[in-house]
């Protein structure tokens, strides 16, 4: 039998641009699924950022703006002041959320904003042709980091989901990854949590994810994974960083 | 009902009555006033006066307000405006209404923090990157601060666009007493079907400034040129002021057109025929008001608060008709209508010896 998954209600049926091993389809996925499980795809507001994923307002059913490099945030802000009842969540990859970003999602988070974050680490600037982000591993060959990132010249790796639970805002903060089938369900289940907490009122939510970028890293899908899982995820810890909602 | 009101204090209570509910800002002198004056202000009436982290994050949730349905403004000052004009592109080409405010100040650079106006440029050749057009309005009284604010929340909602309001600390920090237009108290509800504010009635609604194909960009090109054309056979404002039977054409904006005002009646002492046209509207220049009085005029002064921006859009009404000169004064100096009147009397004693 072949058992074809049904497309979540909050996906439009556009067949994803990603690249083959891309974690984004996955992301989309899950997010699309939490939205479904909580029943508020009608009443969602979606808010794309500049990156590989700047298209997602394609590919999620919902109303969805698009923002300024690093905005997204901000955007956010503005929609959820105007409909305080609305689900509104922001999408955005490391080198939008974690560079050019960084003072919107540290305010937003500060403030406490109800909203959610879903933050796609990837370790490299796909959109743009894999220049060094700021999340990128010393070590790490990117094409503006060519003999590998160092300390002296580049400086080290921000680690935005430990220095966002210094704040007294956010009441949700995880890190997950979606290289396998039980990380997946993890993930899955951390972004359900942040969207319920928004629905629940309860402040700034967001789940980070650790994500493969094939064709930047210049690996196969499969090397790629082994990669995230060998380099990524020894840096980037998984697991629940603030969890206060409860 | 009339009121007396600081300049300043008088673009916040008319936003509050054209139907401004949410401000978003970032302290810079000399715009204060406004803010705090917001701060207080919309928290009383269920609006939302929220402090952002940068001018860019202010601008950025205008953005995201507006094009949830929100009726918005934000204000600043110079190089908080440079800081906004990414976004102010993409708001211009997501074509969503708000209201943008700056108290200009000296440049460039950070400069100083008095009158100025050489944000002209800025404000109505673009500023940001693309083919794009803001709306600008030059109040020069406290009364026009208020009356064009509302005007301003209306043109924004007309034609989906930003409308930019361009004053000076002089403007901002005066008191006079204003006319309170009570009929803005309850604005009209206007219908926006492009809103985002979630797919309850089935079609979903993307707000995006992003055409990866040329065509389709091209196509939205030539939709906001034609929606520009409109505005500019529409929406020109001037006054003009003892043009009648002007020889010598004074034209002035916001703070120096009371200058120049004075200068002119100081002329018209002295038996010299000028008179002074105002531009209420930047952007649409004025140019079907002023070009009967060119037709009439000997020579016609440019005065203006930086180094010759607006002498511009002058020079291009005039076409060459006649003789254009400037009178500026930069970095935070005001012109004295005695040095406006001195170059009146200048250009007419050079009119008269090249028509003798
Ligand atoms: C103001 C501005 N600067 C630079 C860019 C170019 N740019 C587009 S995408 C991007 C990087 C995106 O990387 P990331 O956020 O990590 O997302 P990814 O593509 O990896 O998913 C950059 C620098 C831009 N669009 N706007
Ligand atoms: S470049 Fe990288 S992040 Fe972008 S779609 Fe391809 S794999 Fe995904």
């Amino acid at each position: 039998m072949n058992a074809v998954p049904k497309i979540p209600s909050s996906l439009t049926d556009k067949q994803f641009h990603y690249c083959p091993g891309c974690s984004h389809g996955i992301i989309h996925r899950l997010v699309a699924e939490a939205l479904d499980f909580h029943n508020v795809r009608e009443n969602t507001v979606g808010v794309a950022s500049v990156g590989c994923s700047v298209l997602a307002y394609n590919y999620f059913n919902i109303d969805m703006q698009q923002a300024a490099h690093g905005r997204a945030p901000a955007v956010a802000t503005g929609i959820k002041r105007v409909l305080p009842g609305s689900i509104v969540f922001s999408y955005q990859g490391d080198g939008d959320l974690a560079s050019i970003g960084t003072a919107e999602i540290v305010h937003a988070a500060a403030r406490g904003e109800n909203i959610t974050v879903i933050f796609v680490n990837n370790a490299c600037y796909g959109m743009t042709g894999g220049q060094m982000a700021p999340t990128s591993l010393i070590g790490q060959v990117t094409s503006t980091t060519p003999k590998g990132r160092t300390q002296p010249e580049a400086g080290y790796p921000i680690k935005v989901t430990e220095m966002l639970s210094t704040l007294d805002g956010p009441v949700y903060l995880s890190r997950v990854s979606v290289h396998k089938p039980a990380q997946i369900r993890k993930a899955a289940r951390s972004i359900q949590k942040a969207f319920r907490y928004q629905i629940e009122n309860k402040g700034f939510s967001l789940v980070e994810i650790l994500a493969t970028c094939p064709t930047n890293w210049k690996l196969t899908p499969l090397e790629a994974v082994k990669w995230l899982e060998n380099n990524m995820i020894p840096k980037y810890p998984l697991g629940e960083f603030k969890d206060v909602g409860v | 009902m009339k009121k007396l009101l600081k300049g300043n204090v008088a673009i916040g209570e008319a936003a509050i009555a054209a139907g401004c509910r949410y401000f978003f800002g970032y302290p810079i002198t000399p715009q204060t006033e406004l803010s705090e004056h917001l701060a207080t202000r919309l928290p009383e009436i269920g609006g939302v006066f929220l402090q952002a982290e940068s001018e860019i994050a202010a601008i950025n949730m205008v953005y995201g307000a507006a094009g949830a349905g929100g009726t918005v403004m934000t204000s600043s000052s110079s190089p908080g405006i440079s800081l906004k004009t990414e976004t102010i592109s993409y708001i211009a080409t997501a074509e969503l209404p708000c209201v943008i405010v700056n108290i200009m100040r000296g440049g460039p650079g950070l400069g100083g923090i008095q009158p100025s106006q050489s944000d002209y440029f800025q404000a109505t050749k673009g500023g940001g990157h693309g083919d794009y057009r803001l709306i600008v309005l030059a109040p020069s009284s406290v009364q026009e601060m208020y009356s064009l604010t509302t005007k301003a929340f209306q043109l924004a909602e007309t034609y989906r666009n930003p409308v930019m309001i361009i004053g000076d600390g002089l403007l901002g920090q005066m008191m006079e007493p204003v006319e309170i237009n009570d009929s803005f108290l309850t604005p009209a509800q206007v219908d926006k079907p492009w809103a985002t504010t979630g797919c309850q009635n089935g079609q979903r609604r993307i707000i995006n400034t992003l055409y990866l194909d040329p065509e389709t960009l091209e196509e939205l090109n030539q939709k906001l040129q034609q929606k520009y054309s409109l505005i500019v056979s529409q929406e020109q404002m001037a006054e003009s002021y003892l043009t009648t039977d002007a020889e010598y054409l004074l034209v002035a904006f916001g703070t120096t057109a009371r200058i120049a005002k004075e200068a002119v009646e100081a002329a018209r002492r002295k038996g010299i025929k000028a008179g002074l046209f105002r531009p209420i509207s930047l952007w649409p220049f004025p140019v079907s008001h002023i070009a009967p009085l060119i037709n009439k005029s000997r020579a016609v002064l440019t005065v203006e608060m930086n180094c010759g921006q607006m002498l511009e859009d002058v020079k291009l009404a005039v076409n060459g008709k006649t003789d254009v000169y400037f009178y500026g004064r930069s970095g935070g100096m005001v012109p004295s209508s005695k040095e406006i009147l001195d170059k009146i009397i200048e250009m007419r004693d050079r009119s008269y010896e090249c028509c003798s």
